[in-house]
């Protein structure tokens, strides 16, 4: 019978059935960093528990670490304290550790495709919701909470029930000034943020087959925006030419093995699916958020909701209640409201195609004054990428704060905050209310070319007007 | 290590109103700074909760005669966002044994019920019926029957549901599955050793 990707990676990680019914499933690679990790270990050594597989776990260091300070110890002590435990608990259990000094570290969900540790047909889980980045590349990722990393720590496998599979086709040839960043804004406000509740999201058809990997990349990323817990592209030609040579890929004649290997785990022709949407390319226009969740989204030339453009109760209540927190004017068009913060960065948007497309557009222009902006790489490896491309100097000399890699604003677990309601163009995935630090900052998602578009102008802009991007 | 069989729960209700209720709303990250589990109580809804100077601001958790409430009732897809523990940690630190919602975050969910916390599942005039009732009575008794997926209170009884496998989980006493897991140890290492990337 024929299968989806995630039927046979499943079938293939099972280790057996638990009591509850639930399946106890393999995870063969699983990535740590410093936020979620310290008490998973905390609980291991209360149980004195070794790690089962330390060869199979690998650490990085991103939502703490200051972007602006290099040296340790850091400004914050709480900063500090969790490096140090993290560090610590590498070295007592044995575990690979891509620190600063590694001249590796990033963002954990950047490091892992970087160094070819993500592979297809594997399973992959890390206590951080975003690991559903690694489904790129035809893996199956789970984001974890912290009593199942001590679960993997101890066991490498974890409790899981099987997820149903929706399958998101988008065919056709985006428009000039679309990006990947736009697919997913557009797919999660149109399935709403938990539409994808007990699913996996694989996505499929013309529109991705033709997708780099870093754009898949991204839409994988903010699956668990949309609530699917899991998303996935079948592993093709553009994934093993991505993986082909990197320091955890295999070589020589395991390379072919592994190929074929890869292959076997795509989605067979006729594969059943517990539901498919489908969506033209064509439709999908540069998107932002005007509210408070990932899915209260419209496209650029749209104007903001009101209360009389909402759809049912839960829509009116919804919209009232991101009115009040964004301050937004109901049914003006959202173009036009003027940003005090631009931040390109972060798990979604980090990497160095999201730097040289912007570069693109930022070279000879300059940041609107008074607009605070920032530009931070998504690991070390991708800033030194656009350090020898030249990409950091056009966008410092635009205006831009050349940063170290780390999450950064995205979660403003480091000095990288907004301050009062301050208003952020933001590349990154999580528009919650205090989301970039302050308890009334305001964020609006884009694509990074958009938020370069708001930099420039001061305000929410169609970076396609802007930058003069036209379809030809 | 023997787990609590948690067939059923009874205490004082208090509402937290709204859909799609992220769990940075539940504990924001900068509380995350931390390396133990300590403490997070404190900070529950703490930015909904408490001015930026630490006085209180209007909510339901703020109010003196929802003091004591040990279960929360909510709207749909709570606990969405982040797949931070350190949220239904603050929940039960802060005291919640259990959670009354339209629905749940799946990673939400996941990791609530490890650590014994009933999520159980009503419809939204169910949720109403009850939110009213406790409204008028704080001090009211609500009973989660998670072997029966029933709640009940003041005489009315609605339908709690629960996913079977952690319905199962809880009133067995195997919410935690670590201790399955270790015994599978042995069929883990049988199953790694037929996949190539991990045979090596």
């Amino acid at each position: 019978m024929p299968k989806s990707l995630f039927q046979k990676v499943w079938d293939a990680h099972t280790v057996r059935q638990l009591a509850n019914g639930q399946t106890q499933l393999l995870i063969g690679t699983h990535l740590i960093h410093e936020v979620t990790s310290p008490q998973a270990f905390g609980m291991l050594r209360d149980l004195g528990l070794p790690v089962a597989f330390p060869h199979r776990t690998f650490a990085t260091v991103d939502h703490i670490v200051p972007t602006d300070q290099l040296v340790e110890p850091y400004s914050d002590p709480l900063a500090q304290a969790m490096m140090d435990e993290l560090r610590k608990n590498c070295a007592q259990f044995g575990i690979t550790f891509f620190d600063r000094a590694s001249g590796k570290q990033g963002i954990v969900h950047i490091v892992g495709p970087e160094q070819g540790i993500t592979q297809p047909g594997t399973t992959i889980a890390c206590g951080d919701s975003h690991t559903s980045t690694h489904g790129a590349f035809g893996a199956i990722a789970f984001g974890i909470g912290t009593s199942q990393v001590r679960d993997v720590l101890a066991t490498q496998t974890m409790a899981l029930s099987a997820l149903k599979v929706r399958r998101i086709e988008v065919n056709g040839k985006l428009r000039a000034g679309v990006y990947a960043k736009d697919v997913i804004l557009h797919i999660i406000r149109t399935l709403g943020v938990n539409g994808g509740t007990g699913y996996a999201y694989e996505y499929a058809g013309s529109t991705f087959d033709g997708f780099s990997m870093e754009e898949r990349m991204t839409v994988c990323n903010m699956s668990i925006e949309g609530g699917a817990r899991a998303g996935y592209v079948n592993p093709d030609e553009t994934t093993f030419a991505y993986l082909k040579g990197r320091p955890y890929s295999p070589q020589g004649a395991a390379w072919d093995a592994a190929v074929a290997t890869w292959k076997s785990f795509a989605s067979d022709p006729g594969a059943t699916y517990d539901d498919v949407v489908k969506i033209d390319a064509a439709t999908i226009a540069p998107t932002v958020t005007w509210g408070i969740n990932p899915g209260q989204g419209i496209a650029i030339n749209e104007n903001i909701p009101s209360v009389e453009t909402a759809t049912s109760d839960d829509d009116r209540a919804g919209i009232i209640e991101a009115l009040a927190y964004m301050k937004l004017p109901p049914g003006a068009p959202i173009k036009g409201t003027a940003i005090h913060v631009a931040f390109l960065g972060s798990c979604t948007n980090g990497r160095l195609s999201d730097f040289q497309e912007v570069a693109k557009y930022l070279k000879g222009r300059k940041v609107a004054p008074g607009i605070k902006a920032i530009a931070v790489p998504g690991s070390q490896i991708v800033a030194l990428q656009c350090e020898k491309l030249g990409l950091d100097k056009i966008i410092a000399e635009a205006g831009f704060e050349w940063r170290a890699a780390g999450c950064s604003m995205c979660l403003a677990m480091n000095p990288d905050k907004l301050i009062g309601d301050q208003l952020c163009a933001s590349s990154s995935n999580r528009n919650f209310k205090g989301r970039q630090g302050s308890t009334t900052g305001r964020t609006i998602l884009m694509s990074p070319v958009m938020v370069a578009a708001a930099a420039v102008t001061g305000h929410i802009a169609d970076a396609r007007e802007v930058f003069a991007v036209s379809n030809n | 290590m023997a787990l609590a069989k948690i067939t059923s729960f009874t205490g004082r209700a208090v509402t937290v109103p709204g859909n799609d209720i992220d769990t940075d709303r539940i504990i924001p990250a900068r509380f995350m700074k931390c390396v133990t589990f300590d403490g997070l109580g404190e900070f529950l809804f703490n930015d909904v909760r408490k001015q930026l100077d630490g006085t209180l601001k209007p909510h339901p958790l703020n109010e003196p005669r929802f003091k004591g409430a040990t279960i929360l009732l909510s709207g749909a897809n709570f606990g969405c966002g982040s797949s931070r523990e350190h949220a239904p940690q603050a929940i039960q630190k802060y005291g919640f044994r259990a959670v009354i919602a339209e629905g749940y975050a799946e990673i939400f969910f996941g990791n609530s019920i490890t650590l014994g916390i009933p999520c159980v599942t009503a419809t939204r005039e169910d949720i109403a019926k009850i939110a009213t009732a406790v409204e008028a009575d704080p001090t009211l008794e609500v009973t989660i029957d998670v072997t029966k997926q029933e709640v009940r209170f003041g005489g009315q009884t609605v339908k709690g549901a629960i996913r079977e496998s952690a319905r199962d989980a809880l009133v067995n006493g195997r919410w935690d599955a670590i201790g399955e897991l270790i015994d599978g140890l042995p069929a883990a290492k049988t199953t790694a050793a037929k996949l190539p990337y991990l045979a090596a």
